[in-house]
């Protein structure tokens, strides 16, 4: 593994009556694109913001490039807030001007609107944006230091989505120039696209971490079989099987078995599909179905 | 209608109880009231002022030889400090006469142009025809001289501790001062570049409020523009830092604003915005020298109707000068970017 751009060791944060992050340790490579995962409250923005050098940590340390956070790192860094708010009766190109002027090198105006697909709004009042247009203003001024790494802290929540693929592409330009991105999110699919290697939190913990595939291949030998609930009509079937809201879930190694003993108990398969495990089953297993406030 | 009139009603228990609950806004909400009801009441306490004002030069003033005049009821007889202060007085309508008893015959002052002037020297003659008339013509000092300064202060004040409160509570609110926090920004750095950029507006608009009305009101100035800018200037940093040690911290408009209004709106009455605290209770008068506002409109007013220069107006400079340097610091020691 590459020399890491941002080491976390022994992170601890604690509020009254909540150990928010729990001695939480991972090294991140530079270059790639790190995904933090986990359901809310497990500790993930808490994480990130003592990783922003927002929020200081209980104890532990965080070190960018072997060294701790420090006017260094905010040079260097790029971040884009779950939830940012700019200054009002600002353009587009005057919001990313007024970030420009706070570090000493960058990009230019024109370099991040191409960059970001924002020329068609560089002139236009920021607070006019449509939502996609917005994440792309705030990923435009989350580089306008052109830094070596970024933190996309859920950047497409709320995004429709072909703004969300859109945002997609314009975080593989980012991934193209060697920049290290480290990335929280709540969509697996956005994380399995875009991230070369992924730690999952809960109740302040990385409970487990690799590269998508590895993680897959690690906790997953199966494939699912899915059925609509009422094919089974009552059956009793020979294997077990999940109940996920209108579908009926089969797990097996040997789907053609399973089929066959479908068709023998009378089920009709019009409806069945066929699907690898993907980084949302292994999600939904680490860290539990019941809802979370 | 009904679902409508049910959502209404959650929204507004929903916001009452918000505001119930930030105990901050609340108490302030609350006691400000009162504590302006008890401040006004102390400020226009004790007895109904004199109608007529006198200034007295006399060695005997506290001997059994006192001039029978001093005994005439409904006057204000005060010591005067100069002869020469006296008699500005006299001839700006700020005093209606001035008597000088130490020497005999005696003499008194008076502006011919006051009416109040001539009622007195009428009763003052009944009870010593001996003494000599002097007469002082000048221009008088209008209410709207001396209110003028206050006016102009006042909205200093307003703009300078509002307009920076409102926006930095609001900037952390939405979240913009944690953004800001991310860059290599400094807290120093952008206070500055809140003082600096309030400063200007503040300085622009004032000039403008100055220039303006003083084109249709032709007020009095009778000393140096630079003085006054200066003292302005000075003014606003120390009005804008107190407004910052409110924003510092603050989460929310309603708590910023219960707090700017406890602080505004006794420093517009104890700083003689519109009327002048002389006769007052002298606790009050010390606690006047505590507030920026009180030495803005000291100075400008020594500026404007006496024509005092920079020398004249030093002590309000200096107290200006270090209440912005402890202001600053507080705001800058206390300073928080984001939510707690």
């Amino acid at each position: 593994m590459p020399a890491p751009i941002l080491e976390v060791r022994n992170l601890v944060k604690t509020y009254p009556g909540v150990r928010a992050v729990n001695g939480t340790s991972f090294r991140v490579p530079e270059g790639i694109c790190f995904g933090l995962l986990g359901p809310n409250g497990a500790g993930k923005t808490t994480t990130i913001e003592i990783l922003e050098g927002i929020t200081r940590p209980t104890s532990g340390e965080v070190l960018y490039r072997g060294e701790p956070l420090g006017p260094r790192f905010r040079r260097e860094a790029g971040i884009q807030f779950q939830t940012t708010s700019l200054q009002d009766f600002l353009t587009v190109r005057e919001q990313i001007e007024l970030f420009r002027d706070f570090y000493p090198q960058g990009l230019s105006v024109e370099e991040l609107a191409e960059l970001c697909a924002l020329g068609d709004y560089l002139d236009r009042d920021s607070r006019k944006l449509s939502g996609g247009q917005r994440q792309r203003l705030l990923l435009a001024i989350a580089l306008v230091n052109d830094p070596a790494l970024v933190f996309l802290d859920e950047p497409t929540t709320g995004l429709d989505p072909q703004a969300r693929r859109n945002f997609w592409s314009l975080i593989e330009r980012i991934k193209a120039q060697r920049k290290t991105i480290i990335l929280t999110t709540h969509y697996m699919e956005e994380a399995y696209r875009l991230c070369d290697y992924i730690a999952i939190m809960d109740h302040g913990r990385i409970i487990a971490e690799g590269t998508p595939e590895g993680l897959l291949a690690q906790h997953f030998s199966e494939v699912v079989i899915e059925l609509p609930y009422n094919a089974i009509d009552g059956k009793t079937l020979p294997f077990v099987a999940r109940r996920d809201g209108d579908l009926v879930e089969i797990l097996t190694e040997d789907v053609n078995a399973v089929i066959e003993q479908l068709l023998q108990a009378g089920v009709p398969l019009q409806r069945l599909s066929v699907r690898s495990r993907t980084l949302e089953d292994l999600f939904l297993e680490l860290t539990g179905r019941e809802l979370r406030a | 209608m009904m679902a409508a009139l049910k959502r209404v009603n959650a929204v507004m228990r929903a916001r009452m109880l918000e505001f119930v609950r930030d105990r901050g806004s609340f108490g302030w909400n609350l006691l400000l009231p009162v504590l302006l009801v008890f401040g006004l009441a102390l400020v226009f306490s004790g007895e109904p002022r004199p109608l007529y004002k006198v200034a007295v030069l006399d060695d005997a003033a506290q001997s059994s030889a006192r001039h029978p005049f001093l005994d005439t009821p409904h006057i204000d007889f005060y010591p005067a400090e100069s002869l020469s202060g006296a008699q500005a007085d006299v001839s700006r309508h700020q005093t209606d006469m001035l008597i000088d008893l130490r020497h005999s015959p005696g003499r008194y002052w008076i502006n011919p142009t006051s009416g109040k002037g001539e009622l007195l020297e009428r009763l003052l003659l009944q009870t010593d025809p001996e003494l000599q008339r002097q007469t002082i013509t000048g221009k008088p000092i209008r209410y709207v001289d001396w209110v003028v300064p206050g006016v102009i202060g006042m909205n200093m004040m307003f703009s300078a501790m509002y307009g920076v409160g409102y926006v930095l509570v609001r900037y952390r609110k939405n979240g913009y001062l944690k953004r800001l926090h991310a860059t290599p920004l400094s807290a120093f750095e952008f206070l500055c570049a809140q003082i600096l950029s309030r400063l200007v507006i503040i300085i622009v608009l004032s000039a403008a409020i100055f220039f303006g009305t003083g084109l249709v009101l032709e007020f009095r100035m009778e000393g140096s523009h630079f003085a006054l800018l200066l003292l302005s200037a000075v003014g606003a940093v120390s009005l804008i830092a107190l407004g910052l040690i409110i924003a510092a911290r603050a989460e929310s408009e309603e708590f910023a604003e219960g707090l700017l209004n406890a602080i505004a709106w006794p420093m517009m009455v104890l700083s003689g915005v519109w009327f002048s605290l002389e006769g007052s209770h002298p606790a009050l008068h010390w606690a006047a020298q505590l507030l920026p506002l009180t030495h803005i409109l000291d100075g400008a007013r020594a500026i404007m109707l006496e024509g005092a220069g920079l020398s004249g107006i030093l002590p309000q400079l200096a107290a200006l000068a270090v209440m912005s340097a402890l202001f600053l610091s507080i705001s800058a020691a206390i300073f928080r970017w984001e939510r707690k």
